[in-house]
């Protein structure tokens, strides 16, 4: 346990001197920003805050992928997989760190975007049950995305092919999913609305809690953490 | 300390490793020579519990690599080849990380840094400790690679290519360093070049192609290896055929080759292990009135050894990468 905390320590620091991180945080705040402002003008209070929290998990969709990236596959380029992997730190610890040290940094991110509820208490009354589940729902997503991201991150050592296969995944679930439940065929759009991120999450930015959506989405983490492990697991064997 | 049986390492199709076995006693400082793609870091990768091996065993301070992998990493201090870094963390914030991760306490580990620090002669420019590690030189780089190695005092060293990249001066001080270890820790290193191994090491383990050519102390090696001895001489006064058939009738001459040298002829005579034929070719001379101005034996070295060696390394691969191609 320690060992999995300093290197999601060592993780988390090599953010800060990161350039990918700063424009990737600046472009989600200012993302996310732009759309709030556009919404609230458009509908007004009530329905604001849901639309903030949907439109801040499809960001996600690029934004975890592009911070995820560089986790093992730089390791895999520079060679400093063989010095971590030679250090007695277990598979585990080290997919739990990287993926603890990318969690930290994306509470930090989403920290940023209280900036929103602050304004909007300011001007009205923004919805608690909704605000609050929204960050519920936002924290579950990410856990999900994020494993996603370092399982992508363990398939190769260039980074930009394991954004693309990042993206690609989340995408898969979040964008052609919901877009599957409407058009496709009987057992294919029930199979669809199954695994559907954007419904799970959605039962969340409307401000209630589901139990479903624990599930799916600390599922699919730990699905995810576990196929990280076994690729890096059998990287030793190539 | 480090016990290696029949150990063999497959690249998808490519043999890195040929069943090797080797052994290596507490204290000692083994040197694996060998040329470029003889298979040295292949070897200290399946050591090192990085990769396994495909077949055959290897234990290090009593463990499996394989199957008590967690015990062996503790015991073992690894510098890859091309010493791999974090470009973006400082040296004592990486030698810190390392040290965390060695499960060094927190209140130990400013004192453990500033111990290997001093040692691998990183706590001279002042502002060493706080650089980048992505700034470094190479030769920084590969200090703060050994000052890494040695943070947990591991019982084995294990260094591919140590002195690589180093002035003469940190190679003079690197060798001297690598020998302070004893008899407290076991070394094993890489190096192509034979002098270095023959300075530093007490054993020297020699592998082409995968598999081990020579296996000793320096001087086991060179009562081992020198094979024929040659003796040169230069003479005068007669045709070269007659020479040569003279040179060859001397007793004990496995071969014997002649080149012009101005107008002298160059007779170059292998004979048998240990010979020495200077006295026969002097008589030789002398009783046919031929002039004589050298004679020379040559006990062949250890470097020719090596240069053989890798010479036959090479016309091999040569071959095989010939035949595939
Ligand atoms: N990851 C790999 N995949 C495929 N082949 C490899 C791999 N690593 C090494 N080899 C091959 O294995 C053989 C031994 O390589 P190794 O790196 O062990 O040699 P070496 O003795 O360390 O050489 P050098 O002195 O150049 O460092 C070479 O033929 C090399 O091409
Ligand atoms: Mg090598």
């Amino acid at each position: 346990m320690t060992k999995t905390l300093v290197l999601a320590r060592r993780e988390l620091a090599s953010y800060f001197v990161s350039p990918m991180a700063y424009i990737v945080a600046a472009l989600f705040l200012m993302g996310s920003g732009g759309w709030f402002f556009s919404e609230i003008f458009r509908q007004g209070n009530e329905a604001s805050l849901r639309v903030l929290f949907d439109g801040m998990a499809m960001m996600m969709v690029a934004a975890v992928p592009l911070l995820t990236m560089k986790l093992i596959s730089d390791e895999l380029r520079s060679g400093t997989i063989e010095t971590l992997m030679t250090a007695p730190v277990t598979e585990v610890e080290i997919v739990l760190g990287k993926f603890l040290g990318v969690l930290a940094l994306y509470v930090i991110l989403l920290a940023g975007t209280a900036v929103y509820l602050v304004l909007m208490a300011l001007y009205g009354q923004p919805d608690a049950g909704v605000a609050v589940m929204g960050y519920v729902g936002m924290l579950l997503l990410g856990t999900a995305f994020i494993a996603v991201g370092v399982f992508a991150s363990t398939l190769t050592r260039y980074q930009l092919v394991a954004a693309i296969i990042g993206i690609a995944v989340l995408a898969l679930f979040t964008l052609v999913m919901p877009w599957m439940v409407r058009t496709a065929s009987a057992p294919l759009n029930h199979l669809a609305a199954r695994l559907n991120v954007m419904a799970y999450f959605q039962d969340f930015s409307r401000g209630t809690f589901d139990s479903r959506g624990v599930v799916f989405f600390l599922g699919s983490a730990v699905l995810f953490l576990f196929l990280s492990v076994k690729t890096l697991e059998s990287r030793r064997w190539r | 300390m480090i016990d290696v049986q029949k150990l063999t390492k497959w690249y998808g199709r490519v043999l890195a490793v040929d069943s090797i076995s080797f052994h290596v006693d507490k204290g000692m400082i083994v040197g694996l020579l060998g040329p470029n793609g003889a298979g040295k870091s292949t070897t200290m990768k399946v050591l090192t519990c990085f990769q396994p091996a495909s077949s055959g065993r290897a234990s290090v301070a009593g463990f499996d690599v394989l199957s008590q992998s967690l015990e062996v990493r503790k015991n073992v201090g690894y510098m890859p080849e091309a010493v791999p870094l974090y470009p973006e963390m400082r040296v004592r914030e990486f030698l810190a990380f390392r040290a965390a991760l060695r499960g060094i306490a927190a209140r130990e580990r400013a004192r453990e840094i500033d111990r290997v620090a001093e040692r691998c002669w990183l706590s001279q420019p002042e502002n060493m400790l706080n650089r980048r590690l992505g700034e470094l030189s190479r030769g920084y780089k590969q200090r703060v690679g050994l000052a890494e190695v040695l943070l947990h005092n591991p019982p084995v060293l294990i260094l591919d290519e140590p002195t690589i990249g180093l002035d003469p001066a940190q190679i003079r001080a690197m060798r001297d360093l690598i020998k302070s270890l004893t008899p407290d820790h076991t070394v094993i290193l890489s190096s192509h070049i034979l002098a270095e191994v023959e300075q530093t090491c007490n054993h020297i383990i020699i592998i082409a192609g995968g598999r081990i050519a020579a296996n000793g102390t320096p001087a086991e090696l060179r009562q081992k290896v020198v094979g024929p001895s040659r003796v040169v001489a230069e003479v005068r006064g007669c045709e070269q055929a007659q020479l040569l058939e003279a040179a060859k009738k001397l007793p004990g001459v496995i071969d014997a080759e002649i080149s012009p040298h101005g107008n002298w002829h160059r007779l170059l005579i292998r004979g048998g292990e240990n010979s020495d034929l200077r006295n026969d070719v002097f008589q030789m001379a002398a009783g046919r009135n031929w002039q004589l101005r050298e004679l020379r034996r040559e006990v062949a070295s250890l470097e020719d050894f090596f240069v053989q060696i890798t010479y036959q390394q090479n016309l091999r691969t040569g071959q095989r990468l010939g035949a595939t191609a």
